[in-house]
């Protein structure tokens, strides 16, 4: 196995430190310790539930913000800096480049991630709740936020190696959009009678990843259960998409010339 | 027979142009010439002539219409060939937010060596390239010049069989130049291949065993320095002192030059006899008669003027 997507994996994950990216936690700090503040003020009762609400949501639009304008950026980048070439000319071949960049932005949204649910934790402590066993489901909706991120930085990353940032935001934005309301779509397709718009709404739902099925903020604030099997499904799910777009990134970016 | 250490096969390089109807431009015209293990070896040509399109080419960061190229016998699609090669790009970038150590530190690790022979070679690149002083800064606050030093310093810091150098000279003081022709010849002394691109061609007349002259993507010329200008006419310089109140020939005078005390007549070697004939009429003291060659300059403007550089480009088809 190489360990040349670790090398460029631990870099861009440097980068992304350097940068100042993990910033965004002391926003999502504030936001917690506010929203404690407030909730421990205004709704008794049901403060666990408001609190996991805003919590999951938040981690979830921080994680999403990071990984499409960071993914999108991360090949064009290097390209449009000519970083690539001095890069290239070592023994490194290009998809073990791409996965490497890949590999390092999820790890720092994996330590985004980790940090921000630590936050979550301490509201939750704040307002005066003591965990209970059926926490654990937080943190499978946190894993769920953490496989969606994994598909929408491979999305993100696959654009990048042919368009510009500002499209390949647009792009992976409208497939996230798309990927969350697919099952609407399809329902709206099986109502009508139109063949075509039908055949287009199933395609649309098979073609699109399914980030509905990643969306369990409302259950376990409600405090019910993950089932097992969803865990198991989003898991190999999430891992063949990411795979399959990395993939076609890989080749489109191996046959790329660079400018 | 040893085996070349650049082989370059018909590379030929079609771009295309134009947003709705593309059409090819040929960047580089089948180009062919090898570089011989241990030579220091020149590519020159004029801004937009192909020198860059063909090392990109031989990097792998782009592909050609046709041909190919080797590296010490191996393909330049061959990644092996990689750990063989360093490469200096034109006006390197690299991550900024990375110190001169880290980036070394980065690009060492492709190549697999321990920790300790990375602080150890990292350490002995960055004085070999002048910045002892400077690892621990941060890229970003580098001049142009301290960039193009520690691009030198990736380029060479694996040892490299061949070396890459696009432009090394560029950005850099008369102590920095002084200092990269310093390190190609201690490349040439032990045994490397240095392939340099460069418009400075005093640093190529000084360096190169060969060089080659490119312009407009075609292959003009391969050999020593002084072969390539050898091609062109001679002519003779003679230098004197004119005698007072001796006028010299018509002919003559409206060539001349005065330096000083002294006169200097160019002629052409046909009629450098007629030409000191008059002077000795004329009672002109000789100082000296000498051939004049042509530099590597003179040659590479006269190419320029010829292929009209600027447009250079050939359209190869239309869509």
């Amino acid at each position: 196995m190489s360990a040349t997507p670790g090398i460029v994996a631990i870099n861009t994950f440097r980068e992304a430190v350097r940068d100042r990216v993990l910033y965004n936690l002391v926003f999502f700090a504030l936001l917690m310790i506010g929203a404690a503040i407030l909730v421990g003020q205004i709704s008794i009762g049901i403060e666990r539930l408001v609190i996991i609400n805003l919590g999951l949501t938040a981690i979830s639009i921080f994680g999403l913000v990071m990984a499409i304008f960071i993914g999108v950026g991360l090949v064009y980048k290097e390209m449009e800096k000519r970083t690539l070439y001095s890069l290239l000319a070592k023994p490194i071949r290009r998809w073990e480049f791409l996965v490497g960049k890949y590999a390092g932005l999820l790890l720092t949204l994996c330590v985004n991630t980790a940090f921000m649910t630590l936050g979550l934790a301490a509201a939750l402590f704040y307002v005066g709740r003591p965990f209970v066993r059926s926490d654990a489901s937080i943190l499978a909706a946190v894993y769920f936020i953490v496989l969606e991120l994994a598909l929408v930085t491979a999305l993100g990353l696959f654009f990048s190696c042919f368009s510009s940032p500002m499209l390949s935001t647009l792009f992976t934005l409208g497939i996230y959009i798309t990927g969350v309301f697919s099952k609407d779509i399809r329902d709206v397709g099986e109502l009508t009678n139109v063949s075509a718009l039908k055949t287009l709404t199933r395609v649309v739902y098979y073609l699109v990843p399914n980030f509905h099925n990643f969306n369990a903020i409302a259950v376990v604030a409600h405090g019910d259960a993950i089932p097992f099997s969803l865990i198991w499904q989003n898991t190999v799910y999430a891992v063949l998409y990411a795979g399959v777009v990395l993939l076609a990134a890989s080749a489109v970016f191996s046959g790329r010339n660079l400018k | 027979m040893s085996t070349p250490a650049i082989e370059i096969l018909g590379l030929t390089k079609d771009y295309p142009v134009g947003f709705w109807r593309k059409r090819m431009v040929r960047s580089l015209d089948n180009l062919t010439f090898q570089v011989e293990e241990g030579e220091v070896f020149g590519f020159l040509g004029p801004n937009g002539a192909g020198k860059t399109t063909t090392m990109k080419l031989l990097m792998g960061l782009i592909y050609p219409t046709s041909g190919t190229a080797r590296v010490r016998g191996r393909s330049i699609d061959d990644i092996q060939m990689h750990r063989e090669i360093g490469y200096l790009p034109e006006q390197p970038y690299f991550y900024d937010y990375l110190t001169a150590r880290e980036l070394l530190d980065y690009y060492a690790r492709f190549s697999d060596y321990s920790a300790a022979e990375r602080r150890e070679r990292v350490t002995r690149f960055l004085g070999r390239v002048g910045l002892a002083d400077a690892g621990d800064v941060q890229l970003r606050k580098f001049s142009k010049g301290m960039l193009q030093r520690a691009g030198i310093a990736q380029a060479i810091l694996h040892d490299p069989k061949v070396i890459f150098m696009d432009e090394p000279m560029s950005g850099l003081d008369p102590v920095g130049r002084r200092e990269v022709r310093d390190i190609i010849h201690e490349m040439k002394q032990q045994g490397r291949t240095v392939f340099f691109s460069t418009h400075i061609l005093s640093d190529a007349e000084m360096l190169c065993d060969r060089v080659a002259v490119l312009a407009g993507g075609k292959l003009q010329g391969v050999g020593a320095p002084n072969e390539i200008v050898s091609i062109e006419v001679h002519a003779m310089e003679i230098l004197f002192e004119a005698h007072e109140g001796r006028p010299l020939p018509a002919g003559l005078a409206s060539h001349a030059t005065q330096i000083g005390g002294r006169t200097r007549v160019e002629v052409p070697e046909s009629d450098l006899y007629q030409a000191l004939h008059e002077l000795r009429n004329c009672e002109a003291r000789i100082l000296s008669v000498s051939p004049v060659r042509p530099t590597l300059e003179d040659y590479f403007l006269r190419l320029i003027g010829r292929e009209k550089a600027n447009s250079h480009a050939v359209e190869v088809n239309s869509r």
